[in-house]
């Protein structure tokens, strides 16, 4: 079971690292331009989306916290980016590390501030940060610094990686990145840290009792899912060669939120799965329906919770149990 | 006189003096006082019983003995030393491991993972192993399962916890506290919901969990049968105070107990 599904990732990963060639060969287009480079910009977006869904499995499918304020962390990340490279000409290697360090001190003090309350309010305490940094991020004083409403337009993306020019190359660093972001949590999870994260989330006061500090696991779950997010935010300001304060909005939170229950929260595989499906189902929805596509978005997913309730890869396995149970 | 000597002189003393002492404790909610003013004595080693009526105050009393709950005022007092207002999750390092009278377990995953995780929060330090397998502790496994063997659970450790029948549910929750290795165990109500014939199943295994690790334990339950059999002593709580204390026999015979609760029929 453990090594038919290590076997399964390994092939998607070879599969993903081999499709912008299969499709050149299968189109007749050349790798950089046309339709090939078309769908490695369309998995590359889903690659970061995956992250930032994955960063809110940790905090809401594994370790229960409801935030609604988790676009703080990837428009933090998006704009420290920004800010850095088109004002202060930092190398990309500094500006990694900044985001780090941005996300780190703000996952401290929101996780200090939000988790001594719980439910909804921890939501509303959360949400009220974010809402915050994105009025913050609108304000005209730092237009010069922020580009208030209009976003900060024209990050300079270092040649080697830009995201016009070099597609295949940025195709490639955002699949390591969600590759590797997922091997890291999924480690967290499986470690001992990763199963006191369940247990909170399953009984917080019984965890309590046995003796654990859930605070400071929570600020831990916290931070880490803060730190993957505003990478998976720096990716997204690299790609758009922009950070707006759409990035701070609750949408992007709710994003969040619905490609983690779509996916089947607490799966890991799943949320990233929820990714691929909101990105590529709202490409073809507009495609096929234009702007009224949200409404039949909508409608889709209704139609996921009612019938799927835990998801993809919920529905999934108890399919797999089911045939189980019929074969024993 | 060595050292040791003086040791062994303060290890017989600790032996007839108490692990558990209240002084003065109250628990207000708003206006009305649950606890009220309860001196109570538990002496090392002994199977204390508190009985009382229902709203009497009990779960009150242990949620403030256990940190569960601040005390309005009073002190705490456990194995020498003052422990009021200390963190809940402080209590099982001190060696205080607390059941609830409503099952309260980790509902969706394994029997064995709700008595592994308790295991392992003996070591907090290494609870913050994030680049470690959990699978990697195996000691934290082994203790789980021996601890399931001892409330007769083994064989169902790869169930899911929200799916065992409620008995066996109680005796997890008796499991989850062995694990973390208590000096101390307050059981609250932990026989609550059990079918009347799986009782004394149940007390043994609680005799013998004393017996075993020399421990002590504070008992709530209703059974008069069960706790006339079992107690050392007996403190009766009457809307949050303390009515009555002794020996199963003295509380019996004691008439203010027969009035207030026992009805006459003891
Ligand atoms: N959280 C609470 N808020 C208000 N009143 C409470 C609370 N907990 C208990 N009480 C009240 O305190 C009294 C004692 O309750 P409890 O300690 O549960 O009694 P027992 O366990 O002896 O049945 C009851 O009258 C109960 O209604
Ligand atoms: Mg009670």
């Amino acid at each position: 079971m453990k090594l038919q599904n290590h076997r399964l990732t390994f092939g998607l990963i070879i599969a993903l690292a081999l499709f912008p060639f299969a499709l050149s060969w299968l189109t007749g287009e050349p790798i950089d331009s046309g339709t090939p480079k078309f769908w490695q910009g369309m998995l590359a977006q889903v690659f970061i989306l995956a992250v930032y869904a994955v960063s809110y499995d940790l905090l809401m499918g594994y370790t229960g916290i409801l935030s609604f304020g988790h676009a703080l962390f990837f428009g933090a990340g998006g704009y420290t980016a920004g800010i850095l490279l088109k004002h202060a000409a930092w190398p990309l290697w500094a500006v990694v590390l900044a985001v780090i360090v941005v996300a780190v001190i703000l996952g401290l003090f929101i996780g200090a501030t939000s988790l001594r309350v719980q439910g909804v309010y921890l939501t509303m305490v959360t949400l009220a940060f974010a809402q915050m940094m994105f009025v913050l991020s609108e304000a005209t004083d730092f237009r010069e610094w922020t580009g208030a409403e209009d976003g900060l337009q024209g990050i300079p993306v270092p040649a080697w990686l830009s995201p016009t020019q070099q597609r295949l190359m940025f195709y490639f660093v955002s699949l390591a990145f969600c590759v590797f972001s997922y091997y890291l949590v999924r480690r967290v999870t499986q470690s001992p840290t990763g199963r006191v994260f369940i247990a909170i989330r399953e009984n917080e006061l019984r965890a309590r009792a046995i003796g654990y500090n859930t605070f400071l696991y929570k600020l831990l779950a916290m931070v880490a899912s803060g730190v993957l997010a505003a990478l998976a935010g720096m990716m997204n300001a690299l790609w758009n060669l922009n950070a707006n304060p759409n990035m701070l909005a609750t949408s992007t939170t709710i994003n969040a939120l619905l490609m983690t229950i779509i996916g089947g929260a607490g799966t890991l595989s799943g949320p990233m799965i929820g990714a691929a499906f909101i990105h590529l189902l709202g490409y073809g929805l507009n495609t096929a329906f234009g702007p009224r596509w949200p409404l039949l978005f909508g409608l889709a997913y209704v139609g996921i919770v009612l019938f799927l309730p835990y998801g993809f890869v919920g529905a999934w396995r108890s399919l797999i149990a089911r045939m189980k149970a019929k074969r024993a | 006189m060595p050292i040791s000597r003086y040791r062994e002189v303060g290890k017989i003393c600790t032996h007839m003096t108490n692990i558990l002492e209240t002084v003065a404790l109250t628990r207000d909610f708003g206006a009305f006082r649950a606890v009220d003013g309860v001196n109570l004595q538990v002496r090392q080693g002994s199977l204390h019983s508190l009985i009382g009526p229902n709203g009497a105050g009990k779960t009150t009393l242990f949620n403030c003995i256990s940190a569960v709950l601040k005390p309005t005022a009073g002190r705490v007092r456990y194995d020498g030393r003052d422990i009021t207002n200390m963190p809940l999750h402080r209590m099982t390092g001190l060696g205080i491991g607390r059941s609830f009278q409503i099952t309260n377990i980790f509902n969706n995953i394994s029997v064995i993972e709700n008595v592994r995780l308790a295991a392992q929060a003996r070591y907090p330090k290494q609870s913050y192993q994030f680049w470690r397998h959990a699978d990697d502790l195996p000691e934290y496994e082994a203790r789980a399962a021996q601890a399931l063997a001892m409330v007769g659970l083994a064989g169902r450790e790869r169930q899911i916890a929200a799916l065992l029948p409620h008995g066996d549910k109680r005796k997890l929750e008796l499991a989850i506290l062995l694990a973390g290795d208590p000096k101390l165990l307050l059981l609250d109500e932990p026989t609550a919901g059990m079918a009347t014939e799986q009782v004394p199943e149940l007390m043994e295994t609680i005799e013998r969990i004393r017996a075993d690790g020399n421990r002590t334990i504070l008992l709530v339950e209703h059974n008069m049968h069960v706790v006339m059999r079992f107690s050392d002593r007996i403190s009766v709580l009457h809307q949050g105070r303390i009515l009555a204390e002794g020996k199963p026999d003295e509380i019996r015979s004691n008439d203010e107990v027969q009035r207030a609760y026992l009805g006459g029929g003891f």
